[in-house]
């Protein structure tokens, strides 16, 4: 499953590491934009494949930040 | 045979409706028989039905595929139509087309809620000229639609498809309840899609109740069964009255259940960090009052129905848990149906304000943000009922217009102690107004100077200073909230107000 961006911003703070456990519901990264955090949480329970972006990247809407498998 | 028998066995025959394998697939899909969901629907088996006999000379066509009754829901006389989809799937000819429109016409005669249960194909091609294009045509049932549309209620449950110019009838629905998995809608079946313009999809993707619930916005709630979408229409009806000239009907009021945590304790101090506006909302409604429209599409703004002191109330509440609560073009468009239906029949207004603005980029403004902005705007303008407009967190920009700010009649526009009020919020704003000395300073020197100029700025916004200059028309201790808007909606129920004198406004839709 990708962890999508829900609107365009800053990867803030990345809160789930590579290889980590995730539960559903849970937040794996803050993005900020509009002045506002905005966390992002996985769809599904899981392992935090991959991350395609870094805290200070600019991420557009519906732009792909991680996978969870 | 008597005479009495035979009108019996007539009346048995038809009351089946079609082949047993149509209802056969229909029952494996979880799909209940129409005249089932009348009786689930209605408050008992005294249910008027007329035109039983449309079209009974055709074997083939009993009732000629719809069902059209009027009877009572929660004591309240209401007019339904339910597609029978064990008749040539539901489709319409003629007469279906005929008894559809004299139901409504009934509906508009008693000033009663009309209901649509729909499970069709659409047209019956092999009857067009009968049933398509004329004055008593398919294109009546949504004319009729639009002219009883803000006079009652209107309900569309959404039990199978809905296809092409049917797909119409949950358009002009206040609300459209669809069922997962066998509910859909679309213009053009995919099968018609891969004809004509040469795109592959499933219909689920095409038209399916997830879909419509989440990204088009033409759904409005998403259940997983026929029996919690009638639940749904039942509770979701006690929040109306029958039409537009009368109030919806106060009940006792209940108790929110005790939280741990006051409304105080759940607002984060830190104006950019995210809270869920759901745990306020529960701790000012009463228990158990809350049916949301649209949860899942546009969740940065919530809309929903509840009771406060037993009285029906619209809530419109942003949501910083999701996208920080700012305002996109599906948030000002869901808005905009979600307060025209609360005006419509009398049902209070709620804004629950904690939003940092309309969303900025090419990607909105790409989207036309400002004319949906515009149209949230122009809804919450024109309502007379009253309108209670609360400053959660902040009110930022334009946001603070959309959430009923004080230039916008609300009946009161309270505050918490800690809220903002501001073209923009401090970062912002000092970022603005202070970029080119900012960059002149020494880099040490930045951090402190930027600090000392949104303190300034902070207190300048000020919302004791606000109140001062009677901005805003009280702040109000958080956890007295609930107690307060009762004390208010029960004082502003007899409010007279007439928007203004003209046709109607151009809407900037």
């Amino acid at each position: 499953m990708e962890i999508k961006a829900s609107m365009a911003g800053n990867v803030w703070k990345i809160t789930v590491q590579q290889g980590e456990a995730v539960e559903e519901g849970q937040d794996v990264v803050i993005l900020e934009s509009m002045k506002m955090e905005i966390p992002i949480a996985s769809e599904e329970k899981g392992i935090l494949k991959e991350w395609k972006v870094q805290e200070g990247d600019f991420v557009n809407e519906g732009d792909t930040m991680a996978i969870v498998e | 045979m008597s005479i009495e028998k035979e009108l019996e066995r007539r009346i048995e025959k038809i009351k089946k409706g079609g082949k047993q394998k149509y209802h056969d697939s229909n029952a494996e899909k979880g799909k209940l028989f129409a005249r089932e969901r009348i009786h689930l629907l209605f408050d008992s088996h005294e249910i008027l039905e007329d035109g039983l006999f449309a079209n009974a000379m055709d074997e083939d066509l009993p009732a000629d595929g719809v069902i059209t009754v009027t009877g009572k829901i929660n004591g309240q006389t209401v007019c339904a139509m339910a597609n029978d989809s064990t008749v040539k799937a539901g489709s319409w000819g003629q007469r279906t087309v005929e008894k559809i429109l004299r139901i409504q016409e009934t509906a508009e005669r008693l000033e009663v809620p009309m209901i649509y249960l729909v499970d069709s194909a659409g047209a019956r091609i092999t009857d067009q000229i009968d049933m398509f294009p004329g004055r008593r045509g398919a294109g009546r049932i949504f004319y009729n639609q639009i002219k009883l549309s803000g006079r009652v209620p209107q309900v569309c449950l959404l039990f199978g498809p809905s296809a092409a110019g049917g797909a119409y009838i949950p358009a002009f629905c206040d609300i459209v309840i669809m069922v997962d998995g066998n509910a859909s809608m679309y213009l053009g079946s995919p099968r018609m899609a891969e004809k004509v313009i040469g795109e592959k999809v499933s219909l689920e993707e095409m038209g399916g109740a997830k879909m419509h619930c989440t990204t088009s916005g033409v759904g409005d709630v998403l259940v997983d069964t026929e029996e919690e979408a009638i639940q749904f229409t039942q509770k979701y009806l006690t929040y109306f009255p029958a039409n537009f000239r009368k109030k919806p009907k106060q009940i006792d009021s209940v108790e929110p259940k005790a939280f741990d945590k006051p409304i105080s304790e759940i607002i984060p101090e830190n104006q950019n960090a995210a809270f869920n506006m759901y745990d306020l909302i529960d701790r000012t409604i009463d228990e158990g009052s809350f049916y949301e429209i649209k949860k899942r599409f546009a969740p940065e703004l919530i809309t929903g129905l509840a009771r406060v002191g037993g009285r029906s109330v619209g809530i419109i509440a942003n949501q910083p848990r999701v996208k920080g609560g700012v305002l996109f073009t599906d948030s000002a468009d869901k808005a905009a149906k979600f307060i025209q239906l609360c005006d419509a029949f009398e049902i209070p207004l709620l804004f629950l304000t904690d939003v940092p603005g309309f969303m900025i980029g090419t990607r909105v403004e790409k989207q036309g943000i400002i004319r949906h902005g515009a149209k949230m705007l122009f809804a919450m303008s024109e309502v007379t009922v009253p309108k209670i407009s609360v400053i959660v967190r902040k009110a930022y920009g334009a946001g603070l217009y959309a959430m009923s700010g004080p230039a916008f009649d609300p009946d009161c526009c309270l505050a918490f102690p800690n809220a903002q009020i501001a073209v923009m919020g401090p970062e912002a704003a000092v970022n603005a107004v202070e970029a080119n000395k900012i960059a002149k300073l020494p880099e040490e020197e930045r951090a402190a100077y930027i600090q000392e100029k949104q303190a300034a700025y902070k207190e300048n916004i000020d919302i004791y200073r606000l109140a001062s200059e009677m901005i805003i028309d009280d702040i109000i201790d958080p956890d007295q909230l609930r107690q307060e808007l009762i004390s208010r909606f029960a004082i502003y129920q007899n409010k007279n107000k007439q928007f203004t004198e003209r046709k109607h406004g151009v809407y900037p839709v």
